[in-house]
């Protein structure tokens, strides 16, 4: 449209940098020698080995899934290196200097410094680089309240009671063909338990780094908040650019007691691939909460906008009675991105509530479906959903699609679905330019406009975040 | 206001535009002097909102051949957000409404992008509040207003009063308004007229687009130009507008069609 929007270059993917570092790699592809192999490496308990072994057995009998709305050439699940660690990470850190400075350097790089001095001031971090945690800030200060916020392997060293009480309990490890993958090799994540009656004192994040081109990322995130508890969890993901695509197949697991909550938010920024589709992580991702006690509320927020494929349905298994869950979501594909995203609201107890709020943004030769399910059980009475899925479309070139699925087994349920499709028209910009707004600031403004619901959801630092991000995200998309 | 010695706002020669490969302005010309107010009339099809969109740099008109000079300056080589900044104002027929974006925020950002173009600060959140809400007034606009989405489900009327709030805003020098009496009812048409004749100066001007000379009795032109087939074919003052109502276009055209033959 104009030469001003033409001429400006599209903002590099800032995050594309490689860490060298020497790594304690395994050999490529997938055997029962292998998951024997992590589980040692981890030196962990045999109850995490037998669970690794079953899940990946049942892998081996279970196929990919297809009906997704995405095209991808076939994995060759045995090319991948499905363990990766920096090798001078001591055993056990006992303060953040034993963390290699490399490492230290590459976070801060990220905008999440881990040292002492230049922490986030109110959000506590565990960061994760390829297959392991190099580092958790205010361990110590949340332990003063009984907050355990810990990586996943150091859980199944100093608790692996809670470790094994609840994993598997919400994503059986045959749930699905990347969930039971997961499940046999999972090398970090973490692990948070907030305790009877506490409101956790902080904000708790992850922040995930892929870094060798050849390995997978199968992390592992464990939340379980007991009675009367509440804690609000952000995570953030970036990869280097590689030609070549990454596998990352993660879980994430809450639990949320009698009166508890859970709000957890990501803003997912892996590498997309380049404007060709060359390249990019698949982003396979099973997530699902478990509103197992009364007046419990789960509440998913994220925004995605990287990734060359995303699948991904963050979910609520309402059990509790009254219990609440919430699904707020952006997703975002340019150049040759797929995203076949959305959730799952399964009702069970009485009275439960829960509210799908989706925004799906597709320029360029992307494609953008949003897939949700709501599920009413026969004794759900008085069960109610409110589901929107808005799709906005930028130029011509570029698909969104809905695919809402209800299934209704109680007769006093109230279920509302809406949906609309819309696109950033010329009309649109000229209306803006003829009042002196150039077509980047126009498509920045109706974009920021058509998320405010689920920007308002965001902690403040990240909502900032997610718009900044958006509109680099689109730049050069008008024109 | 007619004052000979008025600087040219606006010179518009020759000037030919086309829509997809069809030739809609087939040699326009037009001249409007700071202080003055114009009035294009004419039949649906004669190219009179084509003309308001060339003006402003709508990119789906090209223009072929002619010149449109502002201030002096030949406008054509600049985007429409720059034309816009520079000064010249258009009041939509149709407005377009931008849900989720709130009107006081698009005006924030309109008006910004203005002082930008000139060279000055931009106005933080508080000033502009109390800055937009004194131009409330011109078009008797509730504050209300400014947190809803642009336009959206604005009535008609009030679509029109938020063009004409925007144009106190921004302080065009030249105002285009294209249609802006359609659909409105005689209470809106009083409001929508009676901020425009407050908005209008010595140093700014005025074109108005329309139909019918309903508008003119409110708004009063110096000239009255009707156009037909891409052209104004003739210019004469309010009677003209008036002969139009009590007569129709007909016997214009046919004097146009008699005199290109003779």
């Amino acid at each position: 449209m104009s030469a001003s929007v033409q001429t400006l270059v599209s903002q590099p993917y800032k995050y594309g940098f490689t860490t060298d570092i020497e790594a304690d790699v395994i050999p490529r592809g997938l055997s029962e020698d292998v998951v024997r192999l992590i589980s040692a490496k981890k030196n962990e308990p045999q109850f995490m080995l037998e669970f690794r072994l079953r899940a990946y057995r049942k892998w081996l009998t279970m196929a990919e899934p297809v009906w997704p709305n995405v095209n991808y050439p076939p994995i060759d699940y045995q090319n991948i290196i499905y363990y990766s660690a920096p090798k001078t990470q001591p055993k056990k850190l006992g303060s953040l200097d034993e963390v290699d400075p490399t490492l230290l350097d590459t976070f801060e790089k990220l905008g999440i410094p881990l040292s002492e001095q230049k922490r986030l001031a109110n959000v506590a971090v565990d960061a994760i680089f390829d297959s392991v945690s190099v580092a958790t800030t205010f361990k110590a200060k949340l332990a003063e309240v009984g907050v355990i916020f810990c990586s996943i392997s150091e859980a199944l060293q100093e608790h692996p009671e809670l470790v094994e009480k609840y994993m598997g309990t919400v994503i059986p490890i045959g749930d699905n063909y990347f969930a039971a993958l997961n499940s046999a090799v999972f090398s970090d994540g973490s692990f948070v338990y907030i305790p009877k009656d506490t409101q956790c004192p902080m904000d708790l994040s992850t922040y995930f780094r892929i870094n060798n081109g050849d390995s997978g990322q199968f992390e592992r995130t464990l939340i379980v908040a007991e009675a009367g508890s509440s804690v609000t969890y952000l995570e953030g993901c970036t990869a280097p650019m590689y030609d070549s695509n990454q596998l990352h197949a993660a879980i994430v697991e809450l639990v949320a007691m009698d009166d508890a909550t859970i709000n957890y938010s990501t803003v997912q920024n892996w590498y997309a691939g380049d404007e060709n589709g060359k390249g990019g992580i698949y982003n396979f991702v099973t997530k699902r909460g478990l509103c197992a006690g009364k007046n419990s509320k789960i509440s998913w927020t994220q925004v995605e906008t990287g990734s060359a494929i995303t699948w991904k349905y963050p979910s609520c298994v309402l059990v509790g009675d009254n219990s609440v869950g919430e699904f707020y979501s952006v997703a975002l594909t340019n150049h040759h991105q797929q995203a076949d995203t959305g959730s799952k609201m399964v009702h069970v107890g009485k009275n439960t509530r829960s509210t799908i709020i989706s925004k799906g943004i597709s320029a360029a030769k992307s494609k953008n479906s949003y897939r949700g399910l709501v599920k009413i059980g026969p004794k759900a009475t008085g069960a109610r959903n409110y589901s929107q899925c808005d799709s906005m479309l930028i130029g011509d070139t570029s698909s969104a699609n809905t695919f809402p699925y209800i299934q209704v087994q109680n007769s006093t349920a109230q279920v509302e679905h809406e949906a609309s499709t819309s696109k950033i028209g010329e009309d649109q910009l000229f209306y803006f330019a003829q009042r002196g707004i150039s077509p980047e600031d126009a498509v920045s403004m109706i974009i920021s406009g058509f998320c405010r619901d689920v920007f308002n959801k965001l902690p403040m630092e990240f909502a900032a975040e997610a718009d900044k991000l958006l509109a680099l995200k689109l730049e050069n998309t008008v024109g | 206001m007619i004052n000979q010695n008025s600087d040219i706002i606006l010179s518009v020669s020759d000037l030919h535009a086309t829509v997809d490969g069809t030739e809609i302005l087939k040699g326009l010309n037009l001249e409007v002097k700071a202080g003055e107010i114009h009035a294009i009339m004419g039949l649906n099809g004669s190219g009179k909102s084509t003309f308001s969109k060339v003006l402003a740099g709508h990119p789906d008109y090209t223009v072929t051949a002619g010149e449109i000079v502002f201030k002096g300056q030949n406008i054509l080589e600049l985007e429409p957000h720059e034309r816009a900044t520079s000064g010249i104002f258009l009041a939509f027929q149709y407005p377009l409404e931008i849900p989720g974006v709130s009107n006081r925020d698009f005006l924030r950002v309109a008006f910004n992008a203005h002082r930008k173009a000139r060279g000055e600060d931009e106005i933080d959140v508080f000033d502009f509040d109390d800055l937009i809400e004194a131009k409330l007034d011109v078009v008797k606009m509730d504050a209300a207003f400014l947190d809803r989405s642009v336009n959206e489900g604005f009535s008609g009327g009030e679509k029109k009063r938020n063009e004409i709030l925007q144009m106190a805003l921004l302080e065009p020098i030249l105002a285009i308004l294209d249609e802006t009496d359609s659909g409105l009812d005689i209470d809106a048409l009083r409001t929508v007229a009676g901020g425009v004749n407050q908005l209008s100066t010595t140093d700014n001007a005025v074109v108005l687009i329309t139909h019918y000379q309903r508008l003119l009795d409110y708004i009063v032109p110096d000239y009255v130009h009707v156009m037909a087939d891409g052209r104004i074919i003739t210019t004469g003052d309010k009677a003209l507008a008036q002969e139009l109502e009590s007569r129709g276009y007909e016997w214009v055209l046919e004097d146009h069609r008699a005199g290109v033959t003779a």
